[in-house]
C-alpha cells in the first residue's frame, strides 16, 4: 500500500510537499498528489507517515488499498 | 423612516446597560456577519508611552505599531506561506483567519518572485507603503525557503522597505539567526497561553519534528518554543511584539499572566485582539458557540495588563494580504495578473520627499494638540468620555457618518486623549436595503460613546443617535481630531457642571464579527 491524497479534500497549502522523505508529493492541477510507487509509507525513516501528520484536513493523507502493500527492501 | 427609527430606538434602549448587552450577544454567539458592529481593540498609547527611545525611533513609522503612524503609512503582507505546522480551534485555514490577520489558502497564492514584484509595483505607487510583513496564509516558518527568498527579493530591489514576520513561534528558535541575517525589523509571534493545561482546549495538534503531538503535551512543546524563541529574539536584539487572541472562558484570566511572561522575556509591545468567531468560519471556535469579548471586556483586560507594558489597542486584525491605508482597499489593483503586466520603477527619491511631508504634517499636528491642551480654563475633574471619530487618515475629522467603515475611539480626560481601538461597522450609507438594521449595527458598535465626530452626517441618522444619547458633531469637520475632541470635553465639562446635561455611563459595545478586508 502506499499514501494517496484525496483531491477534493486538499486545500493545496504544500505542507505535506516538503516533509516527504521520499520526494513522492507533487503539485498537480491545483491540488497534491502522491506519486504511489515512490511512497513507502515512510517506513525506513519516521513511525508515521509524514503527510498525514502534518495535513491540515483530517483524513485527506489515508492508505490507498487499491496499491499493493510496500515491501521494506 | 420615522416609524423604523423609533423601532430601532427601542432596540438601543434595550442595549444600554451592560447585562442586558452581555445577554444579547450570549444569545446570538459567534454572530456573523449580520451580527455586532464594533471591533475595538489593541493599542499602543499613540505615542511614544514608556517606551525607551531607541525602540520608538524603529516604531515611530510603523503602521501596525503606532496608531498615530497608521494615519500617514501603510503595510502590506504578501501571501507566501501557505503550509502551517499546528492547528488552532479559531482557524479553519481553507478560509482568511481574522484573529491571525492571515488570508486563507484560498486567497491568492503568490511565488517569492511574484510577491517581490508585487511589493515594488506597489510601494512606487503607494508611497505610503513602508512595510512588508509576511504573515501566513500558514506560519511564515513552515516555510522558510519561500519566506526568506522573498525578503531577500525585495531587499535587493527596494531596500528602504522594513521587513517583519508573524509566527506562531514553533519553528521560531531554529531561524532566528537567519532572521537576524535578512534584517527582519519586527517579529509577531502569537502567544495565546503559557501554561499547557489552558493551551490544550486552543490547539487540538501541533507537528515537531517529524511528529504530531496532541493535547497538553503539543500546547506544553508550543509554549517551550515561543518563549524560547522570543528570548533568543530579544538577546539578538530584534524587536517582538506578542499577538494574543482573547478567548472569553479560555484564557481571558490567563492573559495576564501572558502578558507578564512575555514581558519579562523582553516583548516590546503585547497586542490582546478580541477572538473573532462565527459559525460561518467554520472554526472549532465557530460551530460550538465560543463567543469573542465585548469592547469593554476587551479594554478592562488591556487595561489591567497595561500598568505591566505597552499595550497595542489600534490593531484591526486586517486581512494579512491587503493593500492600503485606513480602511481604503486597492488589492484589486494589484492582483498578480497586473502586477506581471506592469512596467514598474522603483522611485526611491520620490518615496522619501512624501515622507519627509508627512513628517512636517505630523508636527504640525501634534503641535495643536498640544496648544488646545495647554489653553486655560480647562479643570476637567475626574469625568471620562469617549468619543468615536470617522476619518479617512491623515488625523482629521474627514469622513462622513454613512461611509465610514469603522470609528476610532478616543478616551478623553484631564490627562488628554487617548486611543482605545477602532470599531469596525458596515458602511451606514450602502443604498438602501438594510439601511436600518445597519445603521443599528452602528450604534451598537460606539454605544459607549458621548459623541461621534464626523465631517458630515444626515437628518435621519442624527436624530436616532440623539436618541441612543449619542451626540452626532460635524462642527469639526476636517480639523485635528485630538485638538477637535479636546475641545468638545471642554464644553461637554462645563454643561455638566452648569447642569444642562448629566454626564452618565454610557454601557457597553459589541465587537464586529467577521474578517476586515482592507489594511
Ligand atoms: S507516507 Fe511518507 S513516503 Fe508516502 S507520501 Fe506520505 S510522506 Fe511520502
Ligand atoms: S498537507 Fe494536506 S491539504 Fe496540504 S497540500 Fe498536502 S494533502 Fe493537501
Amino acid at each position: 500500500m502506499a499514501y494517496k491524497i484525496i483531491a477534493s479534500q486538499c486545500t493545496a497549502c504544500s505542507a505535506c510537499e516538503p516533509e516527504c522523505p521520499n520526494v513522492a508529493i507533487q503539485e498537480k492541477d491545483g491540488t497534491f498528489v502522491i506519486i504511489a510507487k515512490k511512497c513507502t509509507e515512510c517506513i525506513g525513516y519516521f513511525d508515521d507517515p509524514q503527510c498525514a501528520a502534518v495535513c491540515p484536513v483530517e483524513n485527506t493523507c489515508v492508505i490507498d488499498n487499491g496499491y499493493p502493500r510496500y515491501q521494506a527492501a | 423612516m420615522q416609524d423604523q427609527a423609533a423601532a430601532n430606538n427601542g432596540t438601543v434602549h434595550e442595549i444600554q446597560p451592560l447585562d442586558a448587552l452581555m445577554q444579547k450577544i450570549a444569545e446570538h454567539k459567534g454572530c456573523g456577519s449580520s451580527g455586532g458592529a464594533g471591533k475595538a481593540s489593541c493599542g499602543s498609547a499613540a505615542g511614544q508611552g514608556d517606551l525607551p527611545p531607541e525602540v520608538w525611533e524603529k516604531v515611530k513609522n510603523h503602521p501596525c505599531y503606532s496608531e498615530e503612524a497608521h494615519h500617514h503609512y501603510a503595510r502590506m503582507h504578501v501571501a507566501v506561506a501557505p503550509a502551517c505546522n499546528i492547528q488552532c480551534n479559531y482557524c479553519n485555514r481553507k478560509y482568511d483567519c481574522a484573529n491571525e490577520s492571515r488570508p486563507g489558502v484560498v486567497s491568492e497564492k503568490l511565488t517569492p518572485e511574484q510577491a517581490a514584484r508585487k511589493v515594488v509595483a506597489v510601494a512606487s505607487a503607494i508611497p505610503q507603503m513602508t512595510v512588508l510583513g509576511i504573515a501566513g496564509p500558514g506560519d511564515p516558518l513552515a516555510n522558510p525557503e519561500k519566506t526568506f527568498r522573498t525578503f531577500e527579493l525585495v531587499a535587493r530591489e527596494a531596500p528602504d522597505i522594513k521587513l517583519c514576520l508573524s509566527t506562531n513561534g514553533l519553528a521560531l528558535p531554529d531561524h532566528v539567526e537567519t532572521i537576524k541575517r535578512f534584517n527582519v525589523d519586527h517579529v509577531t509571534i502569537t502567544i495565546n497561553v503559557v501554561d499547557p493545561e489552558v493551551g490544550q482546549h486552543i490547539y487540538p495538534w501541533i507537528f515537531y519534528r517529524h511528529k504530531r503531538y496532541t493535547g497538553r503535551e503539543a500546547a506544553r512543546i508550543l509554549s517551550e518554543r515561543q518563549l524560547q524563541g522570543l528570548e533568543m529574539l530579544t538577546a539578538a536584539g530584534i524587536l517582538c511584539k506578542v499577538n494574543s487572541v482573547m478567548i472569553p472562558g479560555v484564557n481571558d484570566r490567563h492573559l495576564v499572566e501572558v502578558n507578564r511572561a512575555v514581558k519579562s522575556r523582553g516583548a516590546f509591545l503585547h497586542n490582546i485582539m478580541p477572538l473573532i468567531s462565527a459559525p460561518e468560519h467554520g472554526t472549532v471556535f465557530g460551530l460550538n458557540g465560543q463567543r469573542g469579548p465585548t469592547a469593554q471586556e476587551l479594554k478592562a483586560l488591556q487595561d489591567q495588563c497595561e500598568g505591566e507594558m505597552n499595550m497595542m489597542r489600534h490593531c484591526r486584525q486586517c486581512r494579512a494580504d491587503a493593500v492600503g491605508l485606513l480602511g481604503e482597499d486597492r488589492s484589486a489593483e494589484f492582483s498578480t495578473e497586473k502586477v506581471m503586466a506592469m512596467e514598474v520603477s522603483y522611485d526611491a527619491a520620490a518615496r522619501k520627499a512624501y515622507q519627509e511631508r508627512v513628517e512636517q504634517d505630523r508636527q504640525e499636528k501634534v503641535a495643536a494638540r498640544e496648544a488646545e491642551l495647554a489653553q486655560p480654563g480647562a479643570d476637567f475633574g475626574d469625568i471620562k468620555i469617549l468619543a468615536a471619530v470617522a476619518t479617512k487618515g491623515g488625523g482629521r475629522i474627514n469622513e462622513h457618518f454613512g461611509h465610514a467603515g469603522e470609528f476610532q475611539i478616543y478616551e478623553v480626560s484631564a490627562a488628554g486623549t487617548k486611543f482605545i481601538g477602532h470599531r469596525r461597522v458596515d458602511h451606514y450609507c450602502q443604498g438602501g436595503y438594510g439601511e436600518e438594521d445597519t445603521l443599528d449595527t452602528v450604534i451598537r458598535a460606539i454605544n459607549d460613546c458621548v459623541a461621534v465626530f464626523v465631517a458630515k452626517i444626515g437628518a435621519c441618522p442624527k436624530d436616532s443617535l440623539k436618541a441612543a444619547g449619542i451626540d452626532p458633531v460635524d462642527g469639526y469637520a476636517h480639523e485635528f481630531i485630538e485638538q477637535s475632541v479636546i475641545a468638545y470635553f471642554k464644553e461637554y465639562v462645563e454643561k455638566v457642571r452648569r447642569g444642562e446635561i448629566a454626564h452618565i455611563d454610557k454601557g457597553d459595545a459589541d465587537i464586529r464579527q467577521g474578517a476586515y478586508i482592507a489594511a
